[in-house]
């Protein structure tokens, strides 16, 4: 099974020409077969590769299958090729899954869009790249898959562009991911420059057995130029700003792409690179710190959009910070498995808030929604499930993935007490949010319009049967990475060790050097922490989320008037939040205008002054010249023969002269 | 019959002569069928001196060459005195004068 990983990308990229160039003629119903299904045929195909992989002993966990040689010339040579091995497994399994319920679900929500075909010839396309990012075997075919996946973004979130604001947020998402290409790119051209190859397994095996292939700085350089594309995708500090413009796509779209998968493909180059993080730790320092700023930063934001995919757009800058603070301290494995929860429990809650949008006619203001809790129950139960989850509470996906994150921000040796404390703090503040949107969309009095209020409706069994399953997976998504302080086994972290090495636990040591060869040399075990410390801080990050959640019931379910009181109490600082820090704005006159500005000086100073001036200087010069030459054509054909002679006279003259004198 | 005996240097003298002429009329007359005939003027002078040479020289090289000239003088003949037909019909001239529209 393992020869036939390409068809985990093969299956999509049928289904993005079947219904990109048949789709019209095939109708929507054909359409929405074949979209869906061929998402289902590839995390069939996963799910066997997968069997197939856990059959071997841990260390032979390794495939690698070259399709084709890409591009040979002379000491670049590239192939298109995939490799499986545990965390691009578990990856395609994610995005393959999660795609597949989301493709479901969309077929429910897309219902009566005019755009059907293109939506889901877009979504395959997406799905496609997705895998070609997460399963190519080398540096180029993984850009190809993060260009692609940027593509997508740009082409779904702009799905309506009949509206201004949807076509200007998918050009600003697809320009701000340029600036993080920017610095991907030359973060590859740096590896090819030193390793002369870009292929995954010629890159990390020799550097695995021997870290002075380069030197710390170089490493340095490298990873952080690959963070800065990590942070464009992933939306972190300080290029997050066109994430929450994302949410003018289609819900579906907002889940897939904007949640669970694209944005989480800078996590997963991170990891996947983590040989090269381990080398450099400062650049580790700086994807931790980034990660726990964004985290807490943007949880801020959250607290007062009153959009409800705002509130999860900015919710998931928040934990893709999360993300970034487990890779960047060393816990690789832990950064991973947060993703995967986040896939799930962050996916049910956008496809959650698209169905609420579906009961309320399409309404984001959570301002006019409230006591929906009987009238959509199975959103509700759905909803409350992955809010659950993203806040923390013990039981859930949620809580085992964070805690990893925040016990391995405190305990790893490149951690820090302030890493935790800070992370710790934004759980408590994800739990307020994410309670507060609970509340104002379930609880209280309702504020439905009233025109809206007669149609609420619970949506289609399509719709809401990948509403439960995501919810049960966000249940019983978090068991495979139990920690061992709960008994648990901690499966993921030992499935990922192959790759991402003893990840945080053993990377006791130091210096960046000692850091690799003692992750690769033991195992996943090192252990020595203190149980009991670690069941405080346990305890701890427990009673944070619960803080946060009670104080998002006074709020809003107790006493709704307060969140008014504490907005006039601290009226600048309400505003401030309100509108996300002025950071827009500050962009529109750093970046923008002075982009602006130079591009209007260069047009009318350079192109049209310089460039336009000296080419028709040039003619006018010509011009000039012609009208004194043009003279001699006197139209007397006689002339013109008297010159040719005149020619010839000088000539024979020239050699009678030359025949006599020399 | 024998060919007196002319000495080459008259033959060349005789080709330059008509050459000359043939570039003064070209040059000067304003009547373009007279230009032409001074044009076939020069071509004759020069086939003069071909054959003049070629005799001279022992070599049937000229003799060919000034078949050519022949020929060629024959489908520029041809070619030119058309064009003059269709220059008088449009201009109800040929005074090569009053034909230049080709000029700044």
């Amino acid at each position: 099974m393992l020869e036939h990983v390409w068809l985990i990308p093969l299956f999509p990229a049928i289904g993005f020409l079947i219904n990109g160039l048949f789709g019209r003629s095939l109708g929507k119903k054909v359409v929405s077969w074949v979209g869906p299904s061929v998402i289902g045929l590839s995390f069939l195909t996963s799910i066997l590769i997968f069997r197939e992989l856990i059959g071997r002993p841990p260390a032979e966990r390794h495939f690698e299958k070259v399709i084709f040689d890409w591009v040979v010339s002379g000491s670049f040579q590239t192939v298109i090729g995939y490799q499986i091995d545990p965390l691009s497994i578990l990856m395609a399994l994610v995005v393959s899954g999660v795609s597949f319920f989301i493709h479901i679900y969309s077929v429910g929500y897309m219902h009566d869009d005019p755009g059907f075909t293109r939506y889901f010839t877009y979504l395959n396309l997406f799905v496609f790249m997705m895998l070609n990012l997460i399963l190519a075997n080398n540096f180029l075919l993984m850009f190809v898959g993060w260009e692609g996946v940027g593509l997508c973004s740009y082409l779904l979130i702009g799905f309506w562009y009949e509206k201004d604001s949807a076509s200007n947020a998918g050009k600003k998402a697809f320009v701000v991911n340029r600036v993080g290409d920017f610095g991907f790119l030359l973060g590859i051209f740096l590896l090819f420059i030193n390793f002369g190859t870009l292929d995954f397994t010629d890159i990390f095996g020799p550097l695995q057995k021997n870290p002075h292939l380069i030197n710390t700085a170089t490493a340095t350089t490298i990873t952080i130029l690959l963070f800065i594309g990590a942070c464009g995708k992933s939306a972190q500090i300080p290029i997050y700003v066109w994430l929450p413009d994302a949410m003018e796509g289609p819900t579906p779209v907002s889940s897939l792409i904007h949640a669970a998968t694209m944005v989480t493909a800078g996590v997963y180059m991170v990891a996947r690179c983590n040989v090269l993080y381990s080398m450099a730790p400062i650049s580790m320092a700086i994807v931790a710190i980034v990660g726990v700023a964004t985290a807490i930063y943007t949880a801020s934001i959250g607290f007062c959009q009153n959009d409800i995919k705002k509130v999860l757009a900015y919710s998931t800058i928040s934990q893709l910070g999360y993300m970034f603070l487990g890779v960047g301290v060393g816990a690789f494995s832990a950064g991973i498995f947060h993703l995967m929860t986040h896939a799930f429990f962050k996916g049910l809650l956008f496809l959650g808030a698209g169905s609420i949008m579906h009961a309320l006619s399409g309404e984001l203001d959570m301002r006019k929604m409230g006591a929906l809790r009987k009238k959509i129950p199975y959103t509700f139960w759905t909803f409350f499930i992955a809010t659950l989850a993203i806040a923390g509470i013990p039981g859930l996906s949620g809580f085992f993935s964070k805690d990893e994150i925040l016990w391995q921000a405190f305990s790893s040796s490149h951690g820090h007490w302030l890493l935790w404390a800070v992370a710790a703090v934004a759980a408590g503040m994800t739990a307020f949010y994410m309670f507060r949107a609970l509340f104002m969309t379930f609880f209280g009095e309702s504020r439905v319009d009233e025109h809206v209020a007669h149609h609420v409706h619970e949506s289609p069994k399509i719709m809401t049967v990948p509403l439960m399953v995501l919810a049960v997976l966000s249940v019983i998504g978090g068991y495979i990475g139990v920690p061992h302080v709960l008994g648990g086994a901690n499966h993921i972290h030992e499935f990922l060790a192959p790759v991402l090495g003893g990840g945080a636990e053993s990377a006791k040591a130091h210096a960046g050097i000692s850091i690799v060869s003692q992750a690769w040399a033991s195992g996943s075990e090192a252990g020595g922490h203190s149980t009991a410390l670690e069941f405080v801080m346990m305890a701890i990050s427990v009673v944070i989320a619960l803080i946060g959640i009670g104080i998002a019931y006074l709020f809003y379910v107790k006493n709704p008037a307060l969140p008014k009181l504490a907005a006039e109490k601290w009226k600048r600082l309400y505003k401030l939040v309100y509108n996300k820090y002025y950071v827009d704005e500050l962009y529109e006159i750093l970046f923008i205008n002075s982009l602006k500005n130079l591009g209007t000086g260069l047009w009318k100073g350079f192109d049209e002054f310089v460039i336009d001036g000296t080419i028709n200087g040039i003619a006018y010069f010509i011009g000039l010249l012609s009208g004194v030459m043009r003279k001699m054509q006197t139209g007397l054909v006689q002339n013109y023969a008297f010159s040719m002679i005149l020619g010839g006279i000088v000539l024979a003259a020239y050699y009678i002269v030359r025949a006599i004198f020399y | 019959m024998t060919i007196p005996n002319v000495p080459p240097e008259c033959y060349l003298v005789l080709s330059g002569i008509l050459f000359t002429i043939g570039v003064i009329g070209a040059l000067t007359r304003r009547n373009a069928i007279v230009v032409f005939m001074c044009i076939e003027l020069m071509l004759n002078a020069v086939n003069i001196t071909f054959i003049a040479l070629s005799r001279f020289l022992q070599s049937l090289d000229g003799v060919l060459f000034a078949f050519f000239v022949i020929a060629v003088a024959a489908a520029e003949a041809a070619v030119g005195l058309a064009i003059f037909v269709m220059i008088y019909r449009s201009r109800e001239t040929i005074n090569v004068d009053e034909i230049n529209i080709l000029k700044w």
